[in-house]
């Protein structure tokens, strides 16, 4: 018979962010970037996480996902989105001062040890702070393979075969599980969430923890500080010129053609 | 005083452009030494065209079986043990780089430093936050060693022209076996690889159809120019994903970029806005994309194209 411990599990470890569809704003004085009053959703690299661990369960190759992130309480929101999307149950650890990413992996590894999960998915990088470190410190830390920048990821027996977007092209890795996979762009794209779903989310479970038990320490003074913020330098609008004659008759005054 | 090591990135038998930049952002550090690590199998080229940046003081060429394939797995306890006694180990922010350094960092205990615009100070550096749309000059505390990804578009490549010693080590690594290289397909055919080249000619959902960006591939080739996309494009299907060029694609700094078509969402403007030169020409005087262009042509991109070209081929005969 199956015991728990036997069961095929996907951990999905997102983070809330502002949403992507927000034009930000730096704050006037440099500390920072304008959150007060601001959309907040899944990151949505991490979106594409969730739908890709659905997908898996959904063709019989997991039984369970499970949804995990790190935030204030009012993450819970964004892991009940989550589950809204089909996962089975949510993991919160519960941290009101944000982490670094070696401090997430920390976190997140004492997460795997619990659960034990034959794949962990997360997105490549988190459109905020866009540091694309925790995926692979968290590979790094569970000493286990990484394949990032997935855009195709197909799962036999005990290993994984990903496709991942690199600039050179498409690279290919097969890797033992279990394994680190994070998501790029074109893995899937992911669903709406059905009113019905959201309804059934909310009784769904999702177990709060603390960052203090769970990981002593990792909640420690973050190593990189931030000293200031800025908006970038802009760009002056140039010169129309109305065609082609006068199109190449620019480039080559510039040395351009 | 500051000890750069900067990993090489490589394939081919050939340095890729990135790390020619890397070794330029290293020699920003006032009085550091700098030296480049080469992960190679025995009898590789690699190493010897390294030592001939300027600026390099020396290239230590690790030599492995595992190396023929550049995987983060494999690399990343090689690197980890020959970074000992550096204070800095930076890499160029290419998937490269980026899929490598955060795997070191937690081998090595150090926080890292993405994207690495500006180097302020040993300490201290600028990076981009929210793709782009801020930059943040963050500290890094002191007692631990900088792990640090170097955003290419940021820096000029290091010069040839030195003749630093190469020092041969063989790994005692202990490597995993987990993680296996299977295959390499690249898109961009004989054109100029899209991150690197100099012009970038881009199209957008305006070319209408995948046929459509025959025009498009026609004005690159006279112009030596990589062919990028917007997302749009892409999305429509017109041009593989690998020639996304944006926030979500591929950032890029060529001298010379030409958006065909393509209005200029946001998250297209973040990846070219630090081109040289960006020349629009689009339909709707209004699009973002002449907001930041250098050069706007308002105008039926199926008319200006071929007329552009048409002259290119004119003013070479």
């Amino acid at each position: 018979m199956e015991t728990a411990s036997q069961s095929r599990k996907i951990l999905v470890a997102i983070k809330r962010v502002v949403d992507a569809n927000v034009r930000i704003r730096v704050k006037p004085d440099g500390s920072g970037v304008v959150l007060d009053g601001v959309k907040l959703s899944i990151n949505p690299f991490d979106a594409i996480a969730i739908e890709e661990a659905l997908r898996i369960k959904e063709k019989g190759g997991a039984d369970e996902v499970i949804i995990a992130t790190i935030g204030p309480a009012d993450c819970q929101a964004t892991l009940r989105n989550a589950l809204a999307m089909g996962a089975q149950r949510a993991l919160h650890v519960v941290a009101d001062a944000p982490l670094e990413p070696l401090a997430v992996a920390r976190v997140f590894l004492k997460l795997i040890e619990r659960e034990n999960p034959f794949l962990v998915i997360l997105g490549k990088q988190a459109i905020d702070d866009d540091n694309n470190q925790t995926g692979q410190m968290l590979a790094a830390l569970w000493n286990r393979p990484q394949a990032t920048f997935a855009s195709k990821i197909e799962l036999s027996g005990q290993t994984a075969k990903v496709t991942r977007e690199v600039d050179a092209g498409l690279e290919t890795l097969e890797v033992d599980l279990p394994a680190v996979i994070t998501t790029d762009l074109r893995l899937n794209e992911p669903r709406f969430v059905k009113l019905p779903e959201i309804m059934k989310a909310k009784t769904k479970p999702l177990a709060t923890l603390s960052l203090q038990e769970l990981a002593p320490g990792a909640g420690g003074a973050p190593r990189v500080k931030v000293l200031k913020t800025e908006p970038p330098p802009g760009r002056q609008r140039g010169i129309l010129v109305k065609d082609a004659n006068e199109l190449f008759a620019e480039l080559s005054k510039r040395g351009l053609v | 005083m500051s000890k750069v090591l900067v990993i090489a990135e490589h394939a081919n038998g050939r340095l890729n452009a990135s790390t020619a930049k890397s070794v330029k952002a290293a020699t920003t550090l006032a009085g550091a030494e700098v030296v480049v690590a080469t992960f190679t199998t025995a009898g590789s080229p690699i190493a010897a065209e390294a030592a001939k940046l300027a600026g390099v003081a020396k290239v230590l060429d690790v030599t492995n079986a595992a190396n023929e394939h550049a995987l983060a797995a494999t690399l990343a306890p090689q690197v980890a043990e020959v970074a000992a006694g550096f204070t800095h180990v930076f890499a160029p922010s290419t998937t490269f780089g980026k899929d490598l350094m955060p795997r070191v960092a937690a081998l090595l205990d150090a926080p890292q430093v993405s994207d690495i615009m500006s180097i302020q100070s040993a300490t201290t550096f600028r990076r981009p936050i929210y793709a782009g749309n801020a930059i943040t000059t963050v500290e890094v505390a002191a007692g631990s060693i900088v792990v640090g990804t170097i955003r290419t578009a940021s820096f000029e490549a290091a010069a040839a022209g030195g003749s630093a010693p190469v020092e041969t080590k063989v790994s005692s690594a202990a490597l995993p076996a987990h993680t296996r290289f299977i295959g390499l397909s690249s898109a961009g055919g004989d054109r100029p690889d899209l991150q690197s080249a100099s012009r970038v000619i881009s199209g957008g959902r305006a070319l209408a159809s995948s046929d459509a960006f025959k025009i498009i591939y026609s004005l690159a080739d006279k112009l030596g120019a990589a062919v990028g996309a917007s997302r749009a494009a892409v999305d429509a299907g017109y041009v593989p994903s690998d020639m996304q060029v944006g926030q979500t694609g591929k950032i890029i700094a060529p001298e010379l970029y030409i958006a065909i078509g393509i209005s200029g969402a946001i998250q297209h403007l973040t990846g070219i806005k630090d081109a040289r030169t960006i020349v629009a020409i689009n339909k709707d005087g209004e699009a973002p994309i002449f907001e930041i262009a250098d050069i706007g042509i308002v105008g039926d991109l199926f008319t200006i194209v071929p007329e552009l070209e048409k002259l290119i081929d004119a003013s070479r005969k």
